[in-house]
């Protein structure tokens, strides 16, 4: 007797809910590339027309309705520097002990749930603790002190997990392997896996500066000067910022018709820049990733 | 006296009970092959012997293992002098991502040695050693990614011997390889029995017959019995091992 015929139609029905399915995946992916274009297409043709040499070099003048935003670039690569200095070595730190000397146990899971809670506090939230504890408390003042303190607070978190994360995709045979040759923890560490989660370390840290380049309500109380035009002299000078001058411009000031090209300027000076750290973080990895297998 | 002793040895992870009451003696410059089925315990037992189990949380011994005399577990015992007498490989081959001349001196370095001529001819030594030298004397600044994994293996190898350890603990170190690349390694633990004393985790059988000179069979935690590799896999005394090495179970 002839078996019956094995039915084609599932296999058909299969294909069609395939090829839907990746219809739509493709569609809202291509959805969110456009949504970014058409973000940076109207910064870009909106703002390109006022950059200018001067525009990059200058201070603002005539009430904020003409001249340039030197001193909000300074501001924020100066802030940014602060942060880093700031949340750097300690996140960096931190995260190493979390995952290499202590990853079990309730004083880990204690700091890890905290590290977490933090990174969803609201930046504003951020910037009232700051002016409490840096500005009064400890009587820094609006300074670039304590907005770099602040901000610095406010990557912790990231700086954390990113180098947690890191180190956790690491596998524990290279561990094993330095511990089996008589290193001690703190050399296998040192020798072999921060120089193997370095370059996943080095993009979190590099991301976490575009994060807070971008950051205005930190330093709204701590540290952001809504016209200083003479560069700061030391870190106890306010200064100004990128994104709280693209605010200011925007909402306040002598004539916000008059100044409205220069909030796109400011606008695509800022996003120029996170896209240049965004870059660096790529190269910087890509430079790691080599080293560690050349040499 | 012997090499190593272990005298009555339990160990636990936690609550599981799995090395149960476990002695036996191991001659310097012998081989000893541990054999059994998966989950027998026989790679923790391996473990033992350089403390890598120290690093598992809520891992609890008693007895006594003596290498040399010395109880291994006693109170002030120095663990990273203790692995760097006692070396391992392990089973997948874990080079570090540095070059092939920098991974033989990781051993040394971390063990405090500076003086350059020495690193470089003991790393020479430990090349030649593991019989990787003649393929490698060239590329020595070459990361040792580059390497098959049978080389990856045998540098490996010479990571562990360039510490000058008395005892190598191998853990399945041809599981992961060709027959090719491990027909070089059995004959390099041949060679390297001059020098150590070898014990080895395997689930090759015909490997265990091929290198050892004892055997011991493991199962369940419990150690069936140990004895001359020859007599264990021609007439071994218990019923367990003989199901075992003829293929009944495991």
């Amino acid at each position: 007797m002839e078996s019956p015929r094995y039915p084609d139609r599932y296999d058909l029905r299969k294909r069609r809910s395939q090829w839907v399915a990746f219809a739509l995946f493709r569609v809202f992916s291509l959805f969110i590339a456009f949504v970014l274009f058409a973000i940076l297409g109207f910064i870009i043709y909106k703002g390109v027309g006022v950059i200018s040499w001067d525009f990059l070099t200058e201070p603002p003048t005539d009430g904020m309705t003409s001249g340039g935003i030197f001193p909000a670039i300074v501001g924020t690569l100066l802030l940014m520097l602060g942060s880093a200095i700031v949340a750097f070595p300690v996140g960096i730190m931190s995260g190493i002990y979390m995952n290499e000397y202590a990853s079990r146990g309730w004083l880990v899971r204690f700091i890890r749930l905290m590290t977490n809670n933090l990174s969803g506090v609201p930046s504003i939230v951020f910037g009232l603790f700051g002016m409490a504890l840096f500005v009064k408390y400890l009587g820094f003042g609006d300074s670039i002190l304590a907005g770099s303190l602040t901000l610095g607070l406010l990557s912790l978190p990231l700086v954390i997990r990113t180098t947690e994360e890191a180190l956790k995709d690491i596998p524990s045979s290279y561990r094993e392997g330095s511990l089996a040759l008589g290193a001690t923890k703190l050399q296998t560490i040192w020798k072999v896996i921060l120089p193997m989660g370095m370059p996943r370390i080095i993009t979190g840290l590099i991301l976490s500066l575009g994060r807070v380049s971008g950051e205005t309500a930190p330093i709204l109380f701590t540290c952001a000067a809504y016209f200083f035009p003479q560069l700061p002299s030391s870190i106890f000078d306010q200064c100004m910022a990128l994104p709280y001058h693209l605010y200011v411009i925007s909402t306040s000031g002598t004539d916000i018709e008059a100044q409205q090209p220069i909030a796109y300027g400011t606008a695509l000076v800022l996003i120029a820049i996170i896209l240049v750290v965004n870059l660096l973080a790529g190269g910087m990895r890509r430079y790691f990733e080599n080293r560690l297998k050349t040499k | 006296m012997k090499k190593i002793e272990v005298k009555e040895v339990d160990f636990y992870y936690g609550k599981f009970h799995a090395l149960k009451h476990i002695s036996m003696e191991v001659e310097q410059n012998d081989v000893v092959a541990f054999i059994g089925p998966s989950g027998c315990g026989k790679s923790t037992f391996l473990r033992l012997f350089n403390r890598m189990n120290d690093l598992i949380p809520g891992s609890r011994l008693t007895g006594q293992v003596l290498i040399d005399g010395r109880d291994i577990y006693a109170p002030g015992v120095e663990i990273d002098r203790l692995r760097k007498e006692v070396g391992m490989v392990f089973q997948r081959p874990n080079p570090f991502p540095k070059s092939i001349f920098d991974n033989v001196a990781y051993g040394l370095r971390v063990n405090g040695i500076r003086d350059k001529s020495f690193i470089a001819h003991r790393v020479e030594e430990a090349l030649k050693g593991a019989a990787l030298w003649n393929e490698v004397k060239d590329k020595l600044k070459a990361s040792a990614f580059a390497l098959s994994g049978g080389q990856q293996q045998r540098l490996c190898i010479a990571r562990a011997m360039a510490v000058s350890p008395s005892v190598l603990l191998m853990d399945e170190p041809a599981s992961a390889l060709d027959p090719i690349s491990t027909a070089k390694i059995e004959e390099l633990i041949r060679e390297l029995k001059k020098e150590v004393t070898i014990i080895i985790v395997t689930h090759n059988m015909q490997q265990a017959a091929r290198v050892s000179d004892r055997t011991a069979f493991f199962y369940m935690g419990e150690m069936v019995e140990c004895g001359e590799t020859k007599m264990i896999f021609t007439n071994p005394s218990k019923e367990a091992t003989q199901n075992y090495i003829t293929g009944r179970f495991g």
